[in-house]
């Protein structure tokens, strides 16, 4: 059953279109990432969905009710912003019964409401503090009480762990992680982090100019990234691309030549059955590459010279230059390079990504 | 530790006595001594007794210290027929005051949040317009404001002249309070809306106990203007309920008889002081109310 259900949902000021005929449909228990450069329309798309920002077409269904009309709080949503937004006046405790008492739950199920998830967050010993005297890390945690409280089956969360630390980030990553594993919610979650894109989604929707230009697994969008942009914009460092030219040959091998290289791309799982041919581009990712001793023969190989070493600890980044263009790669942490080194490094064209030169569509 | 020498820590200190420091502080002296000379020589004259003002030294202390000026300022000295002295007026001022700032301070505090958190179509040319009758002189407006107050009724009476300062202190109250809570950040009313909390819920809730040192510098604001106000209250009331400021003119400015200087003094005094001790009670809470809202982004 679909939890969330966005048909054509459409949003104008004026004559700016900031979200064009979206189509969305999140399952139950599904943890969905937004992703996108700032000003992609994902937290406009998050704020819409809340309720918050009146759309100017199309449909929003929550738990299989038509909510494109309705108030934010009888949506069925609780929400976790970047900034905690917790009410500075109000103790821990006021801060997460705030909204069970403007809902005139009972006095002793708020109580209840209370214990349970101040229990699920660690925050027992904090509920008579006020926001002020509590880390950024608490603050979050409880900004994300706020919402549990409300004991809602759909969850957006917009850029939640942007303002906190990288150590604490990751951490708070983990236990979002597992929160949702215990509470098997719906969850829909605005970040420009890959990183926590990757890690925490079921599904990505990766947007831009308020398009969702793929919505798939973080598997799928980081091998088969449906077009150029995805491509570029997932993974760091980004894909190395190619220009050229797709050209069958007479004994049905095809073959991607650029000027000054020959790729053979006879086993690239077309995206298209029809034989293709003419400009496009080919990307390879920095991950794909292998040196040294261990290339496979069907591999495209050649020598190269190291031209920057960037040392990461658990892996190493090498520029170089590949008939005359930038080229980076990763290699092994434990690998001793330097700059100036010769390489023999190889790559298999067949699993790279191939995109039209035109519409930059995926082949 | 005891055999350490002391080491001189930190920077040589320097002499105060530079060029610098006489000169500034020299100057701070002057224009303090500039400003307070006039408040003394009002509070040491209206401690003396006639005879001794005429002998002319007006920056000499009392020789001797009376404080019939100050009874009688207070509560027999004549304005036309009434000789109650100031404390009539003092009251009808008590009766102007409260409900204007009140009322003023309520309204405005409502439309800047509105303003800001509940934006409506035109809200913006709404608030420019509002913006733009704080730049009007007020004059052109007496005798337009005189048939407004005769037509409704409210000509000579006190809640004609309370209305009256609700409307002026209007439009820079809500550029106050709308500036202030502009830097209150969206997502606090978002997550507020999220939670349930409606127009009324919200500015209850969230917006007012957050906005208090605003409150403090609008209640300071209104109550020294419309507490020195003469104008509107002479214009907009009548002999019975005149402001203290209109009376204390009607005892200075009475040509019959003797100048009393001492009464006039007293008087004086007495009038400015409402706001004076405002100033000295709030002056701590109206110095961070504006920081905060200038600063706060």
């Amino acid at each position: 059953m679909s939890s969330v259900l966005i048909k054509d949902l459409t949003l104008k000021y004026d004559h700016l279109t900031i979200l064009d005929k979206l189509n969305m449909d999140i399952q139950e228990g599904e943890f969905l990432v937004l992703l996108g450069a700032s000003g992609c329309g994902k937290s406009t798309l998050l704020n819409c969905i809340a309720g918050l920002l009146d759309i100017s077409a199309g449909e929003i269904h929550i738990n299989g009710k038509n909510v494109t009309w309705a108030e934010p709080s009888e949506r069925g949503i609780g929400m976790v912003f970047q900034s905690y937004a917790l009410y500075p006046q109000m103790t821990v405790e006021g801060n997460l019964t705030f909204g069970l008492k403007n809902a005139k739950v009972p006095k002793p199920e708020i109580a209840k409401r209370i214990a349970k998830v101040a229990e699920i967050l660690q925050i027992e010993s904090l509920l008579k503090r006020k926001p002020a005297a509590l880390s950024g890390g608490q603050r979050q945690r409880v900004a994300i009480g706020r919402a549990l409280v409300r004991e809602v089956k759909v969850f957006l969360f917009d850029e939640p762990l942007s303002n906190l630390d990288a150590k604490l980030r990751a951490d708070l990553r983990i236990e979002l992680k597992l929160l949702h594993k215990r509470l098997k919610s719906t969850i829909i979650y605005v970040t420009h982090d890959q990183v926590e894109a990757m890690t925490l989604a079921d599904r990505i929707a990766v947007m831009k100019n308020g398009v969702v230009q793929q919505l798939d697994t973080p598997n799928g969008i980081f091998h088969r990234p449906i077009n150029r942009f995805v491509a570029d914009f997932i993974g760091s460092p980004s894909m190395n691309f190619f220009e050229g030219e797709l050209v069958t040959l007479e004994t049905g091998q095809i073959e991607f030549k650029t000027a000054e290289l020959v790729f053979n791309v006879s086993d690239y799982e077309f995206t298209n059955a029809t034989p293709v041919s003419g400009k496009a581009s080919l990307g390879i990712r920095p991950e794909a590459v292998s040196t040294g001793a261990n290339i496979p023969d069907n591999f495209f190989s050649c020598d190269i010279t190291v031209e920057l070493v960037e040392p990461m600890g658990s892996d190493t980044l090498v520029w170089t230059k590949l008939a005359g263009q930038n080229f980076r790669f990763r290699m092994d942490g434990k690998a001793t390079v330097a700059n100036g080194d010769k390489l023999r490094i190889g790559f298999n064209p067949s699993s790279s990504s191939m995109f039209d030169a035109e519409n930059e569509d995926r082949l | 530790m005891a055999n350490n020498p002391i080491i001189p820590n930190g920077p040589k200190p320097k002499s105060i006595f530079t060029t610098r420091n006489i000169l500034l502080y020299g100057t701070l002296l002057i224009v303090a001594i500039y400003y307070i000379l006039p408040l003394y020589v009002m509070i040491v004259t209206s401690l003396k007794g006639m005879p001794e003002i005429r002998l002319g030294n007006i920056f000499a202390p009392p020789l001797e210290v009376t404080f019939e000026p100050w009874v009688k300022a207070w509560s027999t000295a004549c304005t036309g027929l009434n000789c109650d002295g100031l404390s009539r007026g003092f009251w009808n001022s008590v009766q102007i005051l409260i409900p204007s700032v009140f009322l003023s301070i309520v309204i405005a505090s409502v439309n800047g949040y509105a303003l800001v958190n509940w934006k409506f179509k035109g809200s913006e040319i709404f608030f420019a317009v509002l913006l733009f009758g704080a730049f009007i002189p007020y004059q052109v407006m007496i005798y337009p404001i005189v048939i407004l107050l005769r037509e409704m009724g409210l000509m000579g009476s006190l809640w004609g002249l309370v209305l009256v300062h609700t409307v002026f202190g209007m439009p820079i109250l809500t550029l106050l309070f709308r500036n202030y809570f502009s830097s209150v950040p969206e997502e606090l009313f978002k997550a507020a809306r999220i939670d349930g909390a409606g127009f009324w819920g919200i500015y209850f809730h969230i917006m007012l106990p957050m906005a208090i040192p605003i409150f403090v510098v609008a209640m300071i604001l209104q109550v020294t203007g419309i507490w020195n106000d003469f104008l509107f209250g002479v214009i907009y009331t009548k002999p019975d309920i005149y402001p203290m400021t209109v009376q204390l003119n009607n005892i200075v400015n009475s040509v019959q008889g003797v100048k009393e200087y001492n009464v006039n003094m007293a008087a004086t005094l007495l009038t400015g002081l409402v706001p004076l001790i405002l100033y000295f009670v709030s002056g701590k809470l109206f110095v961070r109310g504006i920081a905060a809202g200038a600063v706060k982004g």
